[in-house]
This record gives C-alpha cells, structure tokens and sequence, in this order.
C-alpha cells in the first residue's frame, strides 16, 4: 500500500522530513562547515572588532599540537572519562545485580531513591553536591571533623586530586541510576530455567553469572558503556560549576571548559575553533564502536 | 532472574546493602529541599541541624518575590515552551515519513539523527556562538531556542518513531475503507492514539530544554537574559554578601521540582528511548 503511493508520490516523504532537515542543517550542518573554516584562520580580538580574518592555513592545529598544555588536557579528559565510565558500570551493574537478591520492599525503595537522583537537574545537583563539600557550612567537612579527622575549613576544590574526587562523585551519583535501571531491565530477561539448569548441573554462583547471566545481558552492558564513554567526555557543566565555585582552573580544565576559556572567554575563536575540532574527533574516535554497531542494526 | 528467592542470609546482606545505598542516594536531595527551610543563622558548620523543625518559608518568599529568579523564571519557560512546540512539530513530521514511508535517504537520514546524538555541545558551541552572532541572535529567546530545537529534535524524532511505529497500519486503511481520506483516516484515527506518545516526548524536550546548562551559558552572556540554570550558577557564587545557602537551595528545589513531576511521567519511555538500540537487536 504505502509502497504503491510512494511510487506515485514520491514527494509527500520528502516534504515531510524537509522542516526537521533544513533545521539540523542550518543549525548544525552550518556552523560544523564555519568551524573548520574558522580553524584554519586568525580569528582573534582585532577580527571580533571588524579586521578580515587572516587564513593561516594549519597554524592554529600547529601551535596547539605543539603546546604541551593541550595534550595535558586531553590526557585529563580521557582519564576522567574512563575512570567515570568505569566507576559508573561497576558500581551500577553491581546495585542492578544486588537488587535482584532484595526483599521486594527494600527494591522498591531503592528504585525510587535511584529514580529521584536521575531526576534532578545537573546544574542543581551541582550546587548541591558544591554545598556538602563547602569549606565553609559543608556537612562533610563538619561530619570528618566530629569523627575525629582534622578537617576544619578544609578546602576540597583548591588541589586538583580532591577537585577531580568531588567531581567523580557527582558524575557516579548522577549517572549510575541509568545504569542500574537498564541493567536490571535486562537481568529480569535471564530465563530462570536456564539458571536453574546450570545449577542443578552444579554449576557455582560465579561459573552462572559467567556463563548463563552475562552473555544474556552483554549487547545492554555494551551500549551503555559506549553510552557512558560519550557522556562522560563532555562533563562542561560540572567541571564549570566547580570551577566557579572557587576550585583552580589552569590544573583542572577539560577539553569542555578548555575551548570555552579559549574562545568565548579568551576571544581566539581561531584556536578555540581547532581545539573543538580535536573534540569531535576524539569523539568520533570513542564512539566509533558504537555507530558500527546502530549502522548493522538499521541495515537488517 | 529477579523473581528467585536467595537464601535468608544472601537476602540479609543485599537488604542492608540497599538501605544504605538508598541512604547516599537520597542525602543530598533531602539535604537540598531540608536547608531551604532554614534561615541563616541555622545553618552552620559547628552545630548541624539534621532535621528542620520549626523552619521557614522565607528563603522560598525572597527568591520568587527577587528581580533575578522571575526574570530567568519568563525567559526559561519562553525558550522551553518554544522549543518543545517547534520540535514536536518538526519530529512528528518526520517520524510519520520515516514510519510510514519508505523513501530515498530514508537510511541515511536515520543515521544523521543518531551520528548527531554523539556531537558533544562543547564541540560546535564556538562556531554556533560565531553564527548567532552574525545574525544578532545572541541574547534572544529566539536564538537560544533555535539551537535547543537541533539538539533536541534526534532523540524527539527517535521516540516519535517509535510510537508511530506502534499505531497498526490497519487501523487507518480500515476507516478509509469506511470512507475517510487518507488524510482524514490520519488525523480521526491515528492521531488520537499517538497523543500519550506526543505528551511524552514532549515532556522530554521539556526537560531537556528546561535542564540545559552549556549553549544558555555561551549564548545568553547579558545577565538579564540569563536561562534559570545560568542564574542559579551565578547566584550561587556571589558572595560578597556571604553565602545565603538556604535561600540558594530554595532557588535549587523549585527548579528541581517541575523536572521530578515530569520525570516521573515520562521514566520508563526514556530507558527504553536511550538504549533503543540494544533492546531492538
């Protein structure tokens, strides 16, 4: 039926997805094809002030591949993306996998703390997360303090170590509920009867979870890993908010609130342009995985 | 799996074990909502108050009755009420083509939606800031919005997808056998039953919109144009007249709230929607 009239009509299809299409071109397509333009010139104060920008060929990617500021921040980034991808899996899959041992009550209770932590706004969670760890009125310090440990006034976002610490924690607490909710939705799949078979084939609590729960759960761990990966290289808002809140910069920049500083705040769009430009292709280079996998599925 | 009952014991430990991941959880929610009913001089370092007894709604009285909050206040509900109605319009256009037709870049627009998903705001915000710029859209609702739709408009169309997907086919040829035009059969037939998939989506975008922090802080760069989440920012960090942390967490709550209600709604269609993917193969 529809591929009779598409055949008769095959405008109706196009019109209908030209609005959403000419948006994403405009609003994306655009400034992707400016932004490379960009990088490869002179865009400074003077251009913001009218002068013609000046092409410099590859000079902008020159001089950051050369500053070893840049691979400092990439180093960084990365690190805080795995050791955040990692804590986020481990700790998730191991609440999703404890929750299928809960009294029903207890499990319920869970889900909705977990729910209420996924629900909240990162800028507030942020603020938030920034209050407990206050040098000031901040509970934590006032809670190490009463049991015995000298932290008084301690200020958490002053060395880069304890910065990157209280930013983790943010990130985990934010992240983990989405872990936890897809990974349980896939263990409540595991067939009970094939478990059951392999423990009457005397197979132990570990050799099950090898061999009957984890191949079932795998392609769901697998996407939200990939998932993970994406969303923990592109922290700005957390890493900004700390930032603000009296934590060092120069020590603590990511790749994020690096081209931030450099551009919107600093005026070289120029290098700032290149250095989103490394951004992309880290990315692209972190998620390729993941598009092979969604290009196969959309083919079959 | 989930129905198996451990033994006593194992059920014991991953009992007090969940407690006290609940407890982590749920603190600094609790401690948020809590401070915002307590006044100043209630909230110290040396003596905390683990419970607001006797608190106060004076910090929720100063923020809604403030220039500051109300002004972001109009300006966030602009930009994402406008959003959400742009990118519901777009997305439930383009879910229908891709749903119910099979045309030429059909594949490939599909595959844009995703590979745009995976663009990280922080990697096009300085040439998007070049491009409002140019156009004097910097500082407007108008500007704001209009990248907001872009970045909303994959995962809208994606879910839209998904619940056109889900409206039989042979339910709409049945009414044109009953006489409706193919257009008359959409709108009496199928678009009533995609409405809880529009107010779900659209509820998404909402949040999304509501929530975001990064292109509002590059894009709105006059404080009097500032989204509610730049102005929490920066209201949290003016301290020349020290840190009024109560009314701070007021401010942080009665953004919080509107997100939890709609939160709840929409839960369950958004782990399916993020990992769409995975459960489809």
């Amino acid at each position: 039926m529809a591929r009779r009239r598409t055949a008769r009509q095959p405008a109706l299809p196009t019109v209908l997805v030209l609005p959403a299409a000419a948006l994403l071109l405009l609003a994306l397509g655009y400034p992707l094809a400016r932004q490379v333009v960009l990088s490869l010139q002179e865009f400074g104060l003077a251009q913001q002030f009218g002068r013609p920008p000046e092409w410099v060929g590859l000079g902008n990617y020159r001089a950051l591949v050369g500053d070893s500021y840049l691979w400092a921040v990439v180093l960084r980034t990365v690190a805080f993306c795995f050791v955040n991808a990692a804590l986020t899996m481990g700790i998730g899959v191991g609440i999703a996998l404890l929750m299928t041992r809960m009294s029903r009550w207890v499990r319920i209770a869970v889900q909705s703390g977990l729910l209420l932590t996924w629900a909240t706004p990162v800028v507030a969670a942020m603020i938030v997360w920034q209050f407990l760890f206050d040098t000031q009125y901040g509970v934590v310090n006032s809670l190490l303090t009463t049991l015995g440990a000298d932290y008084d006034g301690h200020a958490w976002l002053a060395e880069p170590l304890s910065f990157f610490t209280v930013a983790t924690m943010v990130v985990v607490w934010m992240s983990v509920p989405f872990v936890v909710f897809t990974t349980y939705a896939a263990l409540t799949q595991v067939s009970d009867d094939v478990v059951e078979a392999a423990e009457i084939d005397g197979a132990g609590a570990w050799q099950r979870f090898v061999h009957v729960v984890l191949p079932t759960v795998r392609p769901v761990l697998l996407v939200v890993l990939l998932l993970q990966v994406i969303w923990d290289l592109r922290v700005f808002t957390q890493i900004y908010t700390l930032q603000k809140a009296g934590g060092i910069t120069r020590d603590t920049n990511l790749l994020g609130t690096y081209i931030y500083t450099l551009g919107i705040k600093g005026g070289d769009f120029g290098t700032a342009a290149a250095a989103a430009m490394f951004m992309l292709l880290l990315t692209v280079v972190l998620t390729a995985p993941y598009i092979r996998i969604m290009f196969r599925q959309e083919e079959t | 799996m989930a129905a198996r009952a451990p033994r006593l014991p194992a059920r014991l430990v991953a009992n007090a074990v969940g407690l006290l991941i609940l407890l982590v959880t749920v603190f600094p929610v609790y401690w948020m909502i809590s401070r915002s009913f307590l006044p100043r001089n209630r909230i110290r370092s040396d003596e905390q108050t683990w419970l607001p007894v006797d608190g106060t709604l004076g910090n929720y009285d100063r923020i809604l009755t403030g220039d500051g909050f109300r002004n972001a206040l109009v300006t966030s509900l602009s930009v994402t009420l406008l959003t959400v109605a742009v990118a519901l319009l777009f997305a439930f256009l383009a879910a229908v083509a891709v749903s119910r037709f099979r045309f030429r870049g059909r594949t490939s627009f599909i595959l844009t939606l995703l590979l745009i998903q995976m663009i990280p705001a922080e990697g096009l915000f300085i040439s998007q800031y070049k491009m409002l710029e140019g156009v004097n859209l910097l500082n407007s609702v108008l500007g704001l919005t209009f990248v907001y739709v872009a970045s909303v408009l994959p995962f809208t169309v994606w879910t839209l997808r998904g619940f056109v997907d889900g409206v039989p086919r042979e339910l709409e040829e049945a009414a044109m056998m009953d006489g409706c035009s193919r257009v008359q059969a959409f709108f009496t037939v199928t678009l009533p039953l995609l409405a809880p998939g529009l107010v779900a989506t659209g509820l998404f975008g909402f949040i999304q919109a509501w929530n975001e922090f990064t292109l509002a802080l590059v894009v709105m760069t006059d404080p009097a144009k500032e989204t509610l989440p730049v102005w929490l920012v920066g209201f949290s960090e003016s301290r020349s007249r020290g840190v009024d942390w109560g009314a701070i967490m007021a401010a942080s709550t009665l953004i919080t709230l509107p997100v939890i209600v709609f939160f709840l709604i929409v839960q369950r269609r958004m782990v399916a929607g993020l990992t769409a993917g995975a459960v489809k193969g």
